[in-house]
C-alpha cells in the first residue's frame, strides 16, 4: 500500500513541477509542443528512476560529506547515455530537444529525489518515487505541451486542424508562463477542492 | 547497515570506484552508439542533397570537393551526376546571422545557375515564427530562381523575397546563405 502511495504521489498530491514547482526550466523552454514536452518528460524519467535506484543502492557505502558529488556523477553518466543513446535512435527529437538534453543533469528534480528519498530508502520505493515523479513531469509537461501546440499553432502532435497561425504568444516564452500559471492555479483549485 | 565514515581514503575510494564504473559504462555505451549516430548523421546528409537536386545515380558524398566561399571558409559542394554528365550541385551553405544564430542549409543549384530546391538542415530559430522557413510556404519560392536576377533580399530591404511574417531576420538569414551558397559556385566557375 505504502509502495503504491510513492508511485502516485508524483501525478498529483507532489507533482514535480505543477505542485512543488521544481524543474521549471526544461517545462517552460522544452514545451513549445506536445511531443517536445512528452520527448523531454520520458528522457528526465529515465534518468530518475536509473539515478533513484543506484543512489539508493550505493547510499550506504558513499561517504556523507561527498555524497553530492557522487550523485551527480551518477546521474551525469545516465544523462550522457540518454543523450547519446537519443542522438543514436531519435535524432530529430534529439535536435528540436537540443541543450535541454545535456541540461537534465542540473535539473533539480533529480538531485532532490536523490538527496530527498532516494539515499534515505530502499530500492523498490525509490524505483517508484523515480517512476512517479518521471511520470508525473512527462504529465505535466504533456498538458502544458499540449495546451500550447493548440492554442498556439492550432495543431496536436504536429497535426494541424485549423489553417493558418494560431495565438503566437503561446509558442514564445512568455506563453510558456501564461499557460503554466493558469495549469498550476487550475491543480490548486482541484487540490483543494 | 552502519554509514561509511567520512575519512579521508573513504571518500578517495567512494569517488574513484564511482568515476571508473561511470566512465567505462560510458565508453560502452560510445561505442554501441557510434555506429547509429554516424549513419544517422549520413542518411542525413544524403536525405538532404537528393530533396535539393534532381535524382542522380552517383554517390556525391564521395565526390565531395570544397569550394573557398572568399570569407576566409569554405563550402561543401556535392555534384549531383546522372552517368558523367553533371546534372546539379547541392551546397552545404550557412549563416550566422539568424535569429538564435546558426542556420545551417543544403542548397541545390542546376548547372545553368538556377536554384532547384532548399532545405534547412540545422536551425534554432523561433518555432511557429522563423521556423517556417523549413515550410513550403517560404523556401519554395526560391525555387526556379537566377540569383543573377532575382534579388535575394527580403522586400523590406528592397529584394524580391517574402519574408516570413513577424520573422524578418530570420527571412534575412535564409536569403544571406543561398547568397554565399550561389557566390561561392560562381567563383568557383562551375555556374
Amino acid at each position: 500500500m505504502s509502495n503504491l502511495r510513492e508511485f502516485t504521489k508524483g501525478f498529483f498530491r507532489e507533482n514535480p513541477t505543477l505542485v512543488l514547482l521544481i524543474g521549471m526550466c526544461p517545462t517552460l523552454a522544452t514545451t513549445t509542443s506536445a511531443i517536445n514536452g512528452l520527448g523531454m518528460g520520458i528522457a528526465t524519467t529515465f534518468v530518475l528512476i536509473c539515478s533513484n535506484v543506484v543512489i539508493s543502492l550505493l547510499s550506504g557505502y558513499i561517504p556523507d560529506k561527498v555524497r553530492i558529488p557522487s550523485f551527480i556523477v551518477v546521474i551525469a553518466s545516465f544523462v550522457t547515455i540518454v543523450d547519446l543513446v537519443m542522438n543514436a535512435y531519435v535524432p530529430s527529437l534529439y535536435e528540436s530537444l537540443g541543450i535541454f538534453i545535456p541540461l537534465i543533469v542540473v535539473n533539480c528534480i533529480i538531485l532532490a529525489r536523490a538527496e530527498a528519498f532516494a539515499s534515505k530508502n530502499k530500492v523498490i520505493p525509490a524505483f517508484l518515487d523515480g517512476a512517479g515523479m518521471g511520470l508525473g513531469f512527462t504529465m505535466a509537461l504533456g498538458i502544458l505541451g499540449s495546451v500550447r501546440e493548440i492554442l498556439g499553432s492550432g495543431a496536436i502532435f504536429g497535426f494541424k486542424f485549423i489553417k493558418g497561425d494560431g495565438i503566437l504568444v503561446f509558442i514564445l516564452a512568455p506563453g510558456a508562463f501564461i499557460a503554466l500559471g493558469y495549469l498550476i492555479a487550475f491543480i490548486n483549485k482541484l487540490r483543494k477542492a | 547497515m552502519a554509514k561509511t565514515e567520512s575519512s579521508l581514503k573513504n571518500m578517495l575510494l567512494s569517488l574513484t570506484l564511482i568515476t571508473v564504473v561511470s566512465s567505462a559504462s560510458l565508453g560502452f555505451v560510445y561505442e554501441i552508439t557510434r555506429k547509429p549516430i554516424e549513419m544517422a548523421k549520413i542518411n542525413k546528409k544524403l536525405e538532404a542533397i537528393k530533396a535539393v537536386v534532381p535524382s542522380f545515380d552517383n554517390n556525391p558524398d564521395k565526390e565531395m570537393f570544397k569550394l573557398p566561399s572568399g570569407n576566409g571558409d569554405s563550402l561543401e559542394v556535392y555534384p549531383a551526376k546522372k552517368g558523367e554528365e553533371v546534372i546539379g550541385y547541392a551546397v552545404r551553405t550557412s549563416t550566422d546571422k539568424g535569429f538564435s544564430g546558426y542556420i545551417g542549409i543544403m542548397a541545390g543549384f542546376s548547372p545553368d545557375g538556377k536554384i532547384v530546391n532548399t532545405k534547412v538542415i540545422e536551425q534554432k530559430e523561433t518555432p511557429g515564427l522563423g521556423t517556417k522557413m523549413t515550410e513550403p510556404g517560404f523556401k519554395d519560392q526560391f525555387n526556379g530562381k537566377d540569383p543573377s536576377k532575382f534579388v535575394l533580399k527580403v522586400k523590406k530591404d528592397g529584394g524580391e523575397v517574402d519574408a516570413i511574417t513577424a520573422a524578418t531576420i530570420s527571412s534575412r538569414a535564409f536569403c544571406d546563405a543561398l547568397e554565399k551558397a550561389y557566390n561561392t559556385l560562381k567563383k568557383g566557375g562551375l555556374i
